[in-house]
């Protein structure tokens, strides 16, 4: 039974957010017989609500909150009010994610060591190692259901995944595979497999995907120790003179503002806004906002190194059947500068349905040129490009100076200049991708832009030292023992893969801390 | 309120000549736009007749599949009607906007001239405007949003109640 908790109850550990951060701490604190209030912004959709129609299911789930942007990313000119495609419902963007899950690589948890000092880069070594992240890997894996981990098959490759895997064999590519994905190959965890219905951006109508909304949080509940509250908007983290956390201020579903008591804080809204909700938790004490005397809180973020390529040929492909991310290439993610770059990129295929292709293909564009191309649609394969992107201190998270939400929340406006080793990593993977394909026979191929960003990472990084970085290698604020932070904005580096199995395996790690801690009395 | 409608049939060649059609595709009668071959009729009721008949051409232009019928494209720009019906400002912006591409366009106005090229060098003059923005960007949602359309370019929709496509061909290519 979902345990129901008094606002007043200060023994609570409240999470913001419900994602693969949030979602998955409150079940690991739950499952340890810890009480847990989730705070999520958006509402409560079960997976057989899902829609499978790009925009139907986009107004259903995403983050359409305004957003403002600046910088010399396109997306800031394409897409000016929505930088980010990400997830305001429970579950967070675990509902909409594709499913892709890769272990950071060893090098990439050092890349100041490695790379080496970068003008106009504020690279850092996590202050973590793949040797300490391993049994957190294996247990999220185990936990997720990652194909070709623990003895479950890869998936079966669809049209589009065929056509990769042609061209990959032809430029003489050696690591390409259908993926590791937190999609059941096989009946799991009382839920059935992929049906490859081709829908995973829109929410698994199946529940084959791994998301937290249908398996960390109910299974958190089963224990009576966890309550989620839907519709509840974090605005605020309160503090006492001593300067620890005591409770978070949100708005309830009617608007109005609730304040529920905490013995401990964590934070899990995503890149974009758990900085927001601790620059706008300034007070007297802590004037740049909670967590804030490195100054880093909100500075280096990061969206990986994205594009991507489609490409039309003379029959057909339907690449829109089947999963969405229905395979890799991993050559390309070693670190070897002899290509102009630091660091390096994955090629996962990827589709769009005609309309959201008509909106993202290029986004702008009109006439023959662009018509043509989705004119062959059904004879169209594609991937997407993700690649590790340089953190810089420019590109941030601030609050508006004068627009506010609904709540009289300031709005957050991202900023992001692409650093040259982006561009330079984008041009590559540009002209590889569009070789791959030509080696299919490709009749026209077209290097398409970043979208609005599903990745959102680094903005109160991790660090050693507290000058550094916002929170230490527990995701515990430097500054604030009681306050933690949950989600992708702990990175202190972006690496090559998708984000998400390494937001899970820190938060299995953070809840054994935490549970720790709250035993030894510390917080 | 704009309708489309199934135009009743009965307006007789001659007429249609004396009225004048679009490129003798689409037809102005009373507060309609009518297309007397494939028999539907758009009925306006703030923006003039004549401003709709040239937003479906501009559409055209704009976004071109020559495999797709003139209705889809009438159902895309309907909205101006409405929202043109709602806020006078709108309203002026999106009748100023096609005068002016009337008067780029010379004698015959826009709908007047006879290759796509000439009208897509008019409409390359005003495409950072206000107005030509309302039109593209209403029709990226406006047109490509139609189920209707889909299967126009073989994209086949909603696949959950048919089972996914597990059964059916998501690895059915055969020409690699
Ligand atoms: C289309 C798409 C495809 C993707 N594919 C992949 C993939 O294949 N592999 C991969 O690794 N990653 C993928 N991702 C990224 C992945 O979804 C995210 O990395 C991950 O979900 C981030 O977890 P999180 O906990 O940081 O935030 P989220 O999962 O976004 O959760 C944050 C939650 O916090 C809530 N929230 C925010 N602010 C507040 C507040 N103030 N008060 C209360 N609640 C709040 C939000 O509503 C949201 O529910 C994809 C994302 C998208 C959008
Ligand atoms: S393709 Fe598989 S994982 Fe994706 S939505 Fe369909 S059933 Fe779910």
């Amino acid at each position: 039974m979902a345990a129901s908790f008094d606002l007043n109850n200060d023994g609570v550990v409240v999470i913001i957010g419900s994602g693969a951060g949030g979602g998955t701490l409150g079940n690991e604190l739950a499952q340890k017989g810890v009480d847990v209030v989730i705070l999520e912004a958006g509402a409560r959709h079960e997976y057989e609500d899902f829609i499978n129609d790009e925009w139907g299911s986009f107004s259903q789930l995403a983050w359409t909150d305004k957003r403002t942007t600046s910088g010399d990313w396109r997306v800031a000119k394409d897409f000016p009010n929505l930088p980010a495609w990400i997830v305001k419902s429970v579950g967070g963007s675990t509902t909409h994610w594709a499913g892709a899950s890769l272990r950071i690589q060893e090098h990439e948890f050092k890349t100041l060591s490695t790379y080496g000092k970068l003008e106009g880069a504020n690279l850092l070594d996590w202050p973590i190692t793949l040797a300490e992240m391993e049994p957190y890997y294996a247990k999220a894996e185990a936990k997720m259901g990652v194909t070709g981990t623990n003895d479950w098959p890869r998936l079966p490759g669809n049209n589009n995944f065929k056509v990769l895997k042609a061209g990959a064999d032809k430029l003489g590519y050696k690591e390409c595979h259908t993926g590791n994905m937190a999609i059941n190959s096989v009946d799991r965890d009382d839920r059935m497999s992929c049906q490859q219905t081709g829908f995973c951006f829109q929410g698994c109508k199946w529940g084959a995907k791994w998301s937290t909304l249908y398996t960390e949080i109910p299974k958190g509940e089963a224990t009576g120790h966890l309550e989620v509250r839907p519709n509840a908007m974090a605005i605020k983290i309160n503090h006492d003179a001593s300067g620890k956390v005591t409770g978070v201020v949100y708005a309830d579903k009617d608007g109005k503002l609730q304040e529920q008591k905490a013995r401990i804080v964590a934070v899990a809204g995503n890149s974009i806004e758990s900085p927001r909700l601790l620059l706008n938790s300034a007070s007297g004490k802590f004037p740049d906002g909670l967590a804030n005397s490195s100054g880093q809180v909100g500075k280096n973020y990061m969206r990986h190194t994205t594009g991507s390529v489609y490409a039309i040929f003379d029959k057909p492909v339907h690449m829109y059947r089947g999963t969405t991310m229905a395979g890799i290439i991993r050559d390309e993610a070693r670190h070897d500068p002899s290509r102009g770059f630091v660091g390096g990129y994955e090629f996962e295929t990827l589709s769009l349905g005609l309309p959201f292709m008509a909106a993202f293909l290029d986004p702008g564009a009109w006439g023959r040129s662009f018509t043509t191309a989705l004119d062959h649609y059904d004879h169209m394969a594609g991937l997407w490009i993700v690649g590790e992107d340089m953190p810089r201190a420019e590109n941030r998270i601030t609050l508006h100076a004068d627009e506010k939400d609904a709540h009289g929340m300031p709005i957050a406006d991202v900023h992001f200049d692409d650093h040259p080793n982006d561009t330079a990593m984008r041009n590559h993977a540009y002209k590889q991708a569009t070789a791959l394909y030509d080696a299919v026979g490709a009749t026209r191929t077209f290097p398409t832009p970043p979208y609005p960003s599903t990745h959102n990472l680094g903005t109160n990084r991790m660090s050693e030292k507290a000058e550094d970085g916002v929170v230490n290698k527990h995701g515990q604020a430097h500054d604030i023992k009681n306050l933690f932070v949950s989600d992708g904005s702990q990175f202190t580096t972006g690496a090559a893969e998708n984000p998400t199995l390494t937001i899970v395996s820190l938060a299995i790690r953070q809840a054994d801390y935490i549970a720790a801690q709250m035993s030894a009395k510390t917080i | 309120m704009v309708t489309i409608y199934d135009a009743k049939p009965g307006l007789s060649r001659r007429e249609l000549l004396k009225r004048g059609g679009i490129g003798a595709l689409l037809v102005i009668s009373g507060s309609a736009v009518i297309s007397p071959e494939h028999a539907w009729g758009l009925e306006t009721s703030a923006l003039k007749p004549e401003t709709m008949a040239t937003l479906i051409q501009m559409a055209r232009d704009i976004y071109p599949h020559d495999q797709v019928p003139d209705k889809y494209y009438a159902i895309a720009v309907k909205g101006h009607d409405e929202q043109a019906g709602k806020d006078a400002a709108y309203k002026t912006m999106i009748e100023d906007g096609i005068a002016d591409l009337d008067k780029k366009s010379g004698d015959g106005g826009y709908r007047g001239l006879g290759w796509e090229d000439q009208r897509v060098g008019v409409l390359k003059q005003v495409e950072t405007t206000p107005f030509f923005q309302a039109i593209r960007g209403g029709l990226v949602v406006g047109l490509y949003n139609q189920k209707e359309v889909w299967p126009i370019f073989g994209y086949e929709g909603e696949s959950y109640s048919k089972g996914g496509y597990i059964a059916r061909g998501f690895d059915d290519i055969e020409w690699l």
